[in-house]
């Protein structure tokens, strides 16, 4: 979750307060552009592929940690 | 009381906001349509810089003649889809007609080009399969996704290495993996690097299919669009397409080279579940169509059009896309002054079409033209002069501008690149709640 706390913080407006609830789409102020490049850094860090189905799942930084702990095992 | 409609308060108030700078597009309303690049708009005859009538086909009178037979001997429409009250001779004939067209094997009709892309990818993609879309896809795209039953993988715009990661990624895994590129994107007129495409295509094992919506009769030395242009056609699998710009009508269609499509008939809900094209639509499109093979005078003009918009509005020191193609967007970061830009050049008698986040990519507020072949010169030196003028009327030009500005060929002369389209992200503005909220939507163009 660190990893992906810091990738977020970076796109973050300033003095976000980003815990596990943190809404990602309503509480940061970023839009579905800058969500959508935070997506592909994040392919890229964890070498996984994020279908778009299981994106649409992802509400909070904890729902975004699970999916990409579930993807990072069906890979290996 | 509460509404249903309730929930679109925040866009309701956005609407207002744009309305209240000016007009707004959904508003406007052509009371004449002189020709294919005039009309008359709140009395005033007015210059048709947003149509995607690339050839300027729609008056064409062996199109018009034959679609006025077809009404007068076939009827207004088949009240039904061809499943369930069978094809018309005119079917069966537009589709042989386009498969020798292209060269293929064979092709599927569909009654607009939107469901062309939501019926072929939705059904040629099943559960077991990967589809992989670039990210600045048009919504007929995304909302094939939404109707298939695969796994939907977005790589990043027009970049062949991270399409490539995704599918070394995907080996040994048994779906088919069907990749989905369009020739040229709809909002900025940039093109795929379609050759890199094909070897990454190659080496996986993948399927191609290309959106040649804006390339039909626009590219390649018989209008088949990018596929000729590059040379690559024996490599793609499924090409789709559209009537409704350079044919000139409504209407959508799938070729193939690979056997066995047919099926799709009996898969594809958007082919199945909604009345067949009109005999006067079909009867217009097929002779419309038996003319883009011949029509080299007129893309020639349209590139040379093409080649005075973009090059007088670079000089001018407008922000445009980064590639010379017939779709000329200029990009702006302030949306008041697009808007007060969109509106000015309509008070001065030129129509271009309005594109706002979240439909644009990297936010960006457009003012997008497409030009035609029947467009004149004196016609496009007007526009130019014109947006030069309000241009720096709001600021968005200055003189120090225009001296920096270079020139551009277009693709067939080479050297079609201009600097990349990633120099500025202005912020976008859109409040959306998806985080899979469609970026390349094409808000107009599609019918």
């Amino acid at each position: 979750m660190l990893e992906i706390q810091s990738q977020l913080r970076s796109r973050a407006a300033e003095n976000s307060v980003i815990g596990p609830d943190t809404n990602i789409t309503r509480d940061l102020g970023l839009d579905s552009l800058a969500i959508m490049d935070f997506i592909f850094d994040l392919e890229d860090s964890f070498d996984i592929s994020i279908p778009m189905e299981r994106i649409a799942e992802v509400q909070t930084l904890a729902d975004l940690t699970k999916a990409i702990e579930i993807l990072q095992k069906e890979a290996s | 009381m509460s509404s249903i409609f309730d929930k679109f308060a925040p866009l309701k108030e956005q609407h207002a906001a744009l309305t209240a700078l000016g007009r707004s597009p959904d508003q406007l309303q052509f009371e004449d349509i002189i020709s294919p690049t005039e009309a008359v708009l709140n009395g005033k005859r007015t210059i048709l810089m947003g149509t995607n009538n690339y050839l300027g086909m729609t008056f064409d009178d062996t199109s018009v003649n034959a679609a006025i037979e077809a009404l007068k001997t076939e009827g207004t429409g088949t009240t039904g889809s061809r499943i369930a009250n069978g094809s018309y001779e005119g079917h069966k004939a537009l589709e042989e007609e386009l498969a020798a067209f292209y060269d293929m094997r064979s092709a599927i009709l569909f009654s607009t080009g939107y469901q062309a892309n939501l019926g072929a990818i939705s059904a040629l993609a099943g559960r077991d399969d990967y589809l992989l879309i670039d990210a600045d896809s048009h919504a007929s795209i995304y909302d094939a996704c939404r109707l298939s039953d695969a796994q939907v993988i977005r790589f990043r715009h027009n970049d062949p290495d991270n399409l490539e990661r995704k599918l070394k990624r995907l080996e040994g895994t048994s779906g088919s993996k069907l990749i989905i590129v369009e020739s040229i994107y709809s909002m900025l007129g940039d093109m795929v690097p379609l050759k890199a495409f094909v070897e990454i295509k190659k080496k996986y094992g993948a399927y191609l299919l290309i959106d040649e919506a804006h390339s039909l009769g626009v590219l390649g030395e018989k209008g088949r669009g990018l596929c000729e242009h590059d040379g690559v056609e024996k490599d793609i699998d499924f090409i789709t397409g559209t009537f409704s710009k350079s044919i000139g009508t409504v209407g959508g269609f799938l070729v193939s080279n690979l056997p066995g499509m047919d099926i799709i008939r009996f898969v594809s809900r958007p082919y199945m579940f909604t009345a067949s094209p009109p005999p006067s639509v079909v009867a217009s499109a097929r002779q419309t169509l038996a003319k883009i093979a011949g029509a080299t005078d007129k893309r020639k003009q349209l590139w040379d059009n093409a080649t005075q918009l973009y090059n007088g509005l670079k000089a001018a020191g407008f922000e445009l896309g980064p590639t010379l193609s017939p779709i000329v967007a200029i990009r702006l970061s302030d949306p008041e002054k697009a808007i007060a830009l969109w509106n000015g050049l309509i008070d001065a008698g030129v129509y271009t079409n309005l594109a706002l986040p979240p439909a644009t990519p990297f936010g960006w507020y457009l003012l997008r033209s497409s030009i035609s072949a029947a467009h004149t010169p004196e016609q496009i030196a007007l526009a130019v002069e014109v947006c030069t003028k309000i241009g720096r009327e709001l600021g968005i030009i200055t003189l120090s501008n225009s001296q920096k500005a270079g020139v551009s060929k277009h693709p067939d002369n080479g050297s079609a690149q201009l600097n990349g389209a990633s120099e500025t992200h202005p912020d976008a503005t859109s409040e959306t709640e998806s985080l899979v909220t469609p970026t390349g939507d094409d808000p107009a163009a599609r019918v």
